[in-house]
């Protein structure tokens, strides 16, 4: 069989890993430049569609067309994301159903956006190990309700993958200390990242990871910490400059990646400055940790609240806890670190990177559903409670959040109508006891019920939640022994029609996406030969001879010419030409650069000879 | 299958939470579909069915007072509802009590309660809290006992007795979870779904 890799498809960087045959250890897989994060980000550009750094370059000069964070937008509907839409660039129209993102004169929908990144990632591994890589382990947060996971699910089959097991992150990293020997007893994984935030508390005994309880909250990570910051900002801006950017969606890029990476600066130091030159003036500002910290005290306090309920799940005070592992880059705020060590009575620890150890984690699932590894086994649970809706609105409970999976339940239904054909099931997820506060799965039909009196057919239909935190249903008439038919309506997500053909198209973009990333490329090495040939023509013009001169000119116009035209070729044949034509000027300008550098270490040698 | 077939155990309420946690792992892992990727389809769904009745044999039985509910439905014969299939009811010697506390409730949902009623709140809810932990000790006690070493002849008498204890606590658990709604408490943190 294939190999299986893990993929840690994240709100901000996604990353692949596999575990190495020799050693037996997980290890990341770098890209060709040897960078190991992808950013999560995908712009969609006239030339094509561009991902991970590339794309991250296109935020503030196409912020309209650049999608990051989406995974806040997977197997969610338009109401849910409306308060946050103002803090994105891009526009997402009000719509039933699932998100939609309008980008470059086309729409398309979050499983869409993360097929784009997992697809490079798909990639990348495809170029480490030389073969077609086509499973592989995904992870989500372990808050992620039925529709978010199905969600990754799709964007992994219009990758062109197929996701084998999707895992609960804070579960993987577990599984990461877990087969480094760093973590026994019973453990609390506390993993905030760029948009998520979860609580997993674990017996790890004899090769088993028992999740006994998680919680958490799928929309607070430090996405919002930046969020907080950013808000700050624009008002001390409006103070100081008495400008308002709130509504110009270039500097609101520029501020947002300012703000992130001055919060990161200030988890190392105590201070920092951030200088943004906008189109009037230029924006300086000294940032101390205090006043971060103030900003997201709330933040950071309302991921103890869930700490509290999965201890209480559990059936654990925090006193038993036997090791709290952080997770997650926003663990790395000094005041996170503050309040889980108050919160837990013990310091947490992070041996392993908290960047890389989710995708570690899931490349060992990976490998144990390969069969490579057969002395550990994860037991996780569900982590919201399925119910249905019965009259009056009421959520009945069918299995409780915390269940370990693969856990079913059965119902018996009938009909209400003499001569009912068709019954109707509204399956919602959540903790509250009306269904319409509940979060909405999917409208499931059964069809094909002979006519009967009412309350005559007993169909049983059985609920069945997998090992990926997915919802099965059958169903089944018992007079008859026959299977009844069953019409799925997701409420927030891509029917299965939808996905296949998004499988089609994706195939015709991958084509384009690789011409749109040759032509990129092109372009950039051809900014970088005339911004060189330039400046050696500033610097060495008298070390030309008129005749050659001419020719450089000629050659740099006729590059020139061409680098907006959409012809890779040309662009790189005239820049091949280009660099010809000047080697007997670089030459000379590298002889002359020498001589005076051979002179000048002589005179530094002897300054500092005694 | 019954639960206790599943753990290869006898019906019995007296167990040893360990040897239970040995088997739980040991069936884990024999059943989990983890471990049968590579099987045919049909295999596959066999694993998950063989899974997913482990798991719901150990949530009910590692549980002591999920374990003598289960075993009533056994009993008695009755499909196995995850424990909820004895109807709350009121104890005889605690009506006039209740009445009281119908009344104050009633009186705090129309309008606010006050220090003194709020304390008073309290302390009854503070009682019932006790007295619905009292059931579970005579559950998990001398009722569960009885059942694992009496006689034979007095086991549906002692069947009756559990069917007493678990319907007053089920009882007191409602009005305590209505006590502290009306003390705006979130409910999470007296009833919360526990494990243990």
């Amino acid at each position: 069989m294939s190999r299986i890799v893990g993929i840690d498809l994240g709100t901000t960087n996604s990353l692949v890993a596999y575990v190495d045959e020799q050693s037996g250890l997980p290890r990341v897989i770098p890209d060709r430049d040897g960078r190991v994060l992808l950013p999560s980000v995908v712009s969609f550009t006239p030339e094509g569609v561009l991902v991970g750094e590339p794309a991250k370059r296109q935020l503030v000069r196409r912020p309209g067309s650049t999608v990051y964070s989406v995974k806040r937008f997977m197997g969610r509907g338009f109401e849910d994301v409306r308060e946050e839409l103002r803090y994105f660039p891009f526009s997402v129209a009000p719509a039933e159903g699932i998100v939609r993102i309008a980008v470059g004169g086309r729409e398309v929908t979050p499983p869409e956006v993360s097929a784009v990144v997992l697809r490079a990632l798909k990639e990348r591994a495809e170029g480490h190990f030389g073969e077609a890589i086509e499973r592989a382990v995904v992870t989500v947060p372990a808050y992620f309700n039925d529709s978010q996971r199905q969600a990754t699910k799709d964007a992994g089959r219009i990758a062109g993958l197929d996701v084998v097991r999707i895992v609960n992150e804070p579960t993987a990293a577990s599984l990461a200390y877990g087969l480094h020997q760093l973590a026994r007893g019973v453990i609390a994984i506390y993993d905030l990242g760029g948009g998520t935030f979860d609580i997993s508390i674990l017996r790890v005994k004899d090769g088993v990871f028992e999740v006994l309880a998680t919680n958490g909250n799928t929309h607070l990570g430090g996405d919002d910490f930046d969020r907080a910051l950013v808000e700050w900002l624009l008002d001390d801006i409006r103070a100081r400059h008495g400008a308002d950017l709130s509504g110009d969606p270039e500097a609101m890029q520029e501020l947002r990646l300012a703000a992130e990476a001055a919060k990161i600066r200030l988890s190392a130091g105590e201070r920092t400055a951030l200088t943004l030159p906008f189109a009037d003036f230029t924006y300086h500002r000294e940032i101390l940790r205090g006043e971060l910290e103030e900003l997201i005290e709330p933040l950071v306090q309302a991921t103890l609240a869930p700490c509290r309920m999965a201890l209480a799940d559990a059936g654990l005070p925090a006193s038993t806890i036997d090791e709290v592992v952080l997770v997650g880059g926003s663990t790395r705020v000094p005041m996170v670190r503050r309040r889980v060590q108050e919160l837990f009575g013990k310091a947490p620890h992070s041996q392993l990177n908290p960047d890389e150890v989710v995708a570690l984690g899931a490349a060992v699932q990976a490998q144990i559903l390969a069969g490579g590894i057969t002395h550990m086994l994860l037991l996780d649970v569900t982590p919201l409670s399925l119910g249905l809706e019965t009259l009056g609105g009421v959520a009945s409970a069918l299995i409780p959040r915390n269940t370990t999976i693969p856990t079913g339940a059965r119902e018996l239904f009938t009909t209400s109508v003499d001569g009912q054909t068709v019954v109707d099931l509204h399956v919602v997820q959540g903790e509250r006891e009306l269904a319409r506060d509940c979060r909405s799965l999917a409208r499931f039909e059964l069809r094909g019920i002979d006519p009967m009196p009412a309350g005559m057919p007993k169909i049983e239909v059985t609920f069945l939640i997998d090992a990926n935190g997915i919802l099965q249903v059958h169903a089944k008439e018992l007079r008859t022994g026959k299977a009844a038919s069953i019409e799925v309506t997701p409420t927030y997500g891509l029917a299965d029609a939808d996905v296949a053909r998004m499988v089609e198209e994706s195939y015709a973009y991958a084509e384009a996406d690789v011409h749109a990333r040759l032509l990129i490329e092109a372009r950039n090495e051809a900014d970088t030969v005339m911004t060189h040939v330039e400046r050696a023509l500033r610097q060495g013009a008298d070390l030309v001879p008129a005749g050659e001169l001419a020719a450089i000119r000629a050659a740099l116009d006729a590059l020139r010419q061409e680098r907006d035209g959409g012809n890779t070729e040309l662009i790189v044949a005239r820049t091949v030409a280009l660099n010809q034509i000047t080697e007997p000027l670089a030459t000379r300008l590298m002889d002359a650069a020498l001589r005076a550098a051979l002179a000048s270490r002589r005179v530094a040698e002897i300054m500092e000879s005694p | 299958m019954n639960y206790f077939e599943v753990f290869a155990l006898p019906r019995r309420l007296g167990l040893d939470a360990d040897d239970l946690q040995r088997r739980f792992y040991e069936l884990s892992r024999r059943h989990h579909p983890d471990f049968h990727q590579a099987a045919p389809p049909e295999a596959q769904a066999r694993a998950l069915e063989a899974s997913a009745l482990v798991n719901a044999a150990y949530r009910t039985l590692r549980d002591p007072i999920a374990r003598v509910e289960y075993l009533l439905c056994l009993e008695e014969g009755r499909a196995a509802g995850d424990g909820a299939d004895v109807k709350p009811a009121a104890p005889p010697a605690l009506l006039a009590e209740m009445f009281e506390i119908q009344a104050a409730l009633e009186e705090a949902r129309s309008g606010g309660l006050d220090a003194a009623a709020r304390a008073t709140l309290a302390a009854q809810r503070a009682r019932l809290l006790e007295r619905s932990r009292d059931a579970e000790r005579r559950l998990t006690g001398p009722l569960a006992r009885a059942w694992d070493e009496g006689p034979e002849a007095d086991r549906p008498c002692v069947l009756a007795a559990c069917r007493e204890a678990l319907a007053t606590r089920a009882y007191l658990r409602t009005v305590i979870q209505d006590l502290s709604r009306a003390l705006g408490e979130d409910e999470e943190s007296s009833v919360s779904n526990r494990r243990h």
